[in-house]
């Protein structure tokens, strides 16, 4: 049996991210109550390994880093299809960054047992590092590929994988275990289904604390983090817009006459 | 008590023996930020027959140059590549280490900053010295900029794209110490390049068109999209995207401009159905005259360009073209 790990993350809707902003007095963040979703590429991720199971014989395990309410992202995923779902949920892992993030995940993969292939979203939209996905491989001491936008060959213990470039792709032959993450290319990923969200309803996510993962405090969250934020800043811009009126046809010619003076078309 | 600071790195990279722009570019920065720490820049590059492509890093200001040299290092190999410059940084120990934002680049990173136990920003759009000769650096986020250190752990690791920072002037008579790398046995190739094909991209190039029609969210659809490109085919122009487009699947991420995507420079830049968030609006670097297009009066696109359009720009852009059109005819009959 294929044992498919898919990591996800619950982010801010993008649709309504741009309501946490930097406030320019007291330079902190403004806080907005932005729901949370399933990251997009995370989506992709999933896609992949129900796709799979469909074809090959494999268990998908669902597991995601974050406050309780990212449980619904998980639930989401068995609601797909997903077998099983752990959230790693604990005020010690607020705060991380990428590499705490990835050996978070990586301890919990760990703890959860053995596994064939590992996929994640190439990246998140909060966040939009890609290192998650590399850094996990580096701490399981597995290959990785990222940008996955193809699978050529599998089922055996190498696959064959395209994985986009700049105007191009490279075709990787890879053993597993492994970790792929994967860009918007590789698939459309299906919608819920009615049966599936019942279904679900029975499956239980299984949480993990600091205590229950069993690391250090000092390894995780803020305090496993290298990096963080030393400062926030607006940023004031050299143009301010001339706002053209009118008609739609008037503020057409105008702009037309505006860029033709400025020698630009 | 002046504190003694390592080297300040850069991982060069080579497509078919040619040094990429962005290696150069990191270079020349490197080269300011060893200047505050009082200390030496040095460039690793892994490639086949670079000897000769040596020179160029060393007139874009590296001191030496780490150079693996070997048939076996022509093509990108996650795991040797890795291996190896983790061996090197753990030899040298570089207080700062900076990686084009490429493919590559973006996949290399993460698996040294791991290897390492360092911390790693992504898609910096400035790098400066601190007061505590601590690297800062910037990525825009939440409508600013956020600035990111790496207080304690070593080497300070980044990303950049191309564009960024300037080219370095090139001064051939520069030269400096070539440390030759051996090539390491016994590394599990786990994962193996079979093939790598590059398609030549079609249309006017994004990074050298004097016009760039820009489209985001504001679209609405596959439709809209299309309309945003016909403005863009109207004016001969390249066409660009934001995130949000690209993540509706109506173009690619090659389009993409901004802190994670391209740097441009037109003369003209048109934003259409944009919002003027920070990740797209830093990658457009000294246009002459921006304009915008947007249904949201209060969007901070319009503090960002010298003209705006309030409409939606799906009936706004086809009257636009109409009268492009209208304008182009009579400029060839004068």
């Amino acid at each position: 049996m294929l044992k498919v790990v898919v990591c996800v993350k619950a982010v801010p809707d993008p649709k309504e991210a741009h309501k946490i902003k930097i406030d320019p007095a007291t330079k902190t963040l403004t806080r907005a109550e932005v729901p949370l979703v399933l990251n997009l590429l995370d989506k992709n991720a999933m896609e992949l390994a129900l796709l799979l199971k469909e074809q090959l014989d494999a268990n998908i395990t669902v597991l995601s880093m974050g406050p309780p309410a990212a449980g619904n992202i998980v639930k989401e995923c068995l609601a797909l299809g997903a077998n099983q779902g752990f959230l790693l949920s604990d005020r010690a892992f607020g705060g991380a960054d990428a590499y705490a993030t990835a050996y978070t995940l990586a301890k919990g993969i760990e703890k959860i047992g053995e596994f064939d292939l590992i996929i994640c979203g190439m990246a998140s939209s909060d966040g939009s590092t890609e290192w998650v996905g590399p850094e996990m491989a580096a701490f399981l001491k597995v290959p990785v590929v990222t940008r996955v936008n193809e699978i050529v060959e599998f089922g055996g213990e190498w696959w064959k994988v395209k994985a986009s470039l700049e105007n191009g792709y490279r075709l990787m032959r890879v053993k597993l275990p492994a970790v792929f993450t994967v860009t918007r290319e590789l698939n459309t990923p299906r919608t819920l289904s009615f049966s599936g969200i019942i279904k679900a309803r029975k499956k239980e996510i299984t949480l993990w604390d600091l205590h229950e993962l069993g690391v250090p405090e000092e390894t995780v969250g803020q305090k496993g983090s290298p990096t963080i934020v030393s400062s926030l800043a607006t940023v004031n811009s050299k143009r301010i817009a001339e706002i053209i009126t009118g008609t739609k046809e008037e503020k057409a010619e105008q702009l037309v006459q505006k860029l033709s003076d400025a020698g630009v078309i | 008590m002046n504190k003694q600071f390592g080297s300040v790195w850069v991982i060069a990279e080579q497509i078919d023996c040619r040094i990429l722009p962005v290696s150069l570019q990191l270079i020349g920065q490197a080269r300011k930020l060893a200047t505050e720490l009082n200390t030496s820049v040095e460039t690793v590059i892994l490639g086949d027959q670079m000897d000769k492509r040596v020179q160029q890093l060393f007139a874009a200001g590296a001191d030496k140059v780490y150079l693996g040299n070997a048939p076996e290092l022509a093509f990108y190999k996650p795991e040797m590549y890795t291996e190896m410059i983790v061996k090197l940084a753990k030899e040298h120990q570089p207080e700062i280490m900076l990686i084009g934002s490429t493919s590559m680049g973006t996949e290399l990173a993460p698996l040294v900053a791991a290897r390492l136990g360092t911390g790693l920003t992504a898609h910096c759009i400035d790098l400066i010295i601190d007061d505590n000769k601590i690297l800062e650096q910037r990525i825009p986020a939440y409508g600013g900029l956020i600035s990111i250190i790496c207080p304690e752990k070593r080497p300070q690791m980044a990303t950049i794209a191309s564009g960024v920072f300037p080219h370095p002037e090139l001064d051939e008579s520069r030269t400096g110490e070539i440390i030759h790398l051996e090539i390491p046995h016994e590394i599990p190739l786990r994962v193996q390049t079979l093939k790598i094909v590059r398609e030549e991209p079609g249309g006017v190039p994004l990074e050298s068109a004097p016009i760039v029609v820009a489209g985001g969210a504001g679209a609405g659809d596959i439709e809209g999209w299309r309309i945003i490109a016909g403005l863009s085919e109207t004016l001969n122009a390249a066409l660009g995207s934001t995130r949000p487009a690209v993540d509706e699947g109506w173009t690619e991420l090659e389009t993409m401009i901004g802190q994670s995507g391209k740097m441009v420079s037109p003369e003209l830049y048109i934003g259409v159905g944009l919002s003027g968030e920070l990740q797209h609006m830093v990658g457009i670097v000294g246009a002459k005259v921006m304009v915008a297009i947007n249904n949201d009066a209060k969007a901070p696109v319009f503090e960002q360009v010298d003209y705006g359009i309030v409409n939606d720009c799906r009936e706004f852009v086809p009257m636009l073209i109409e009268k492009i059109k209208e304008y182009q005819e009579k400029k060839i009959t004068c």
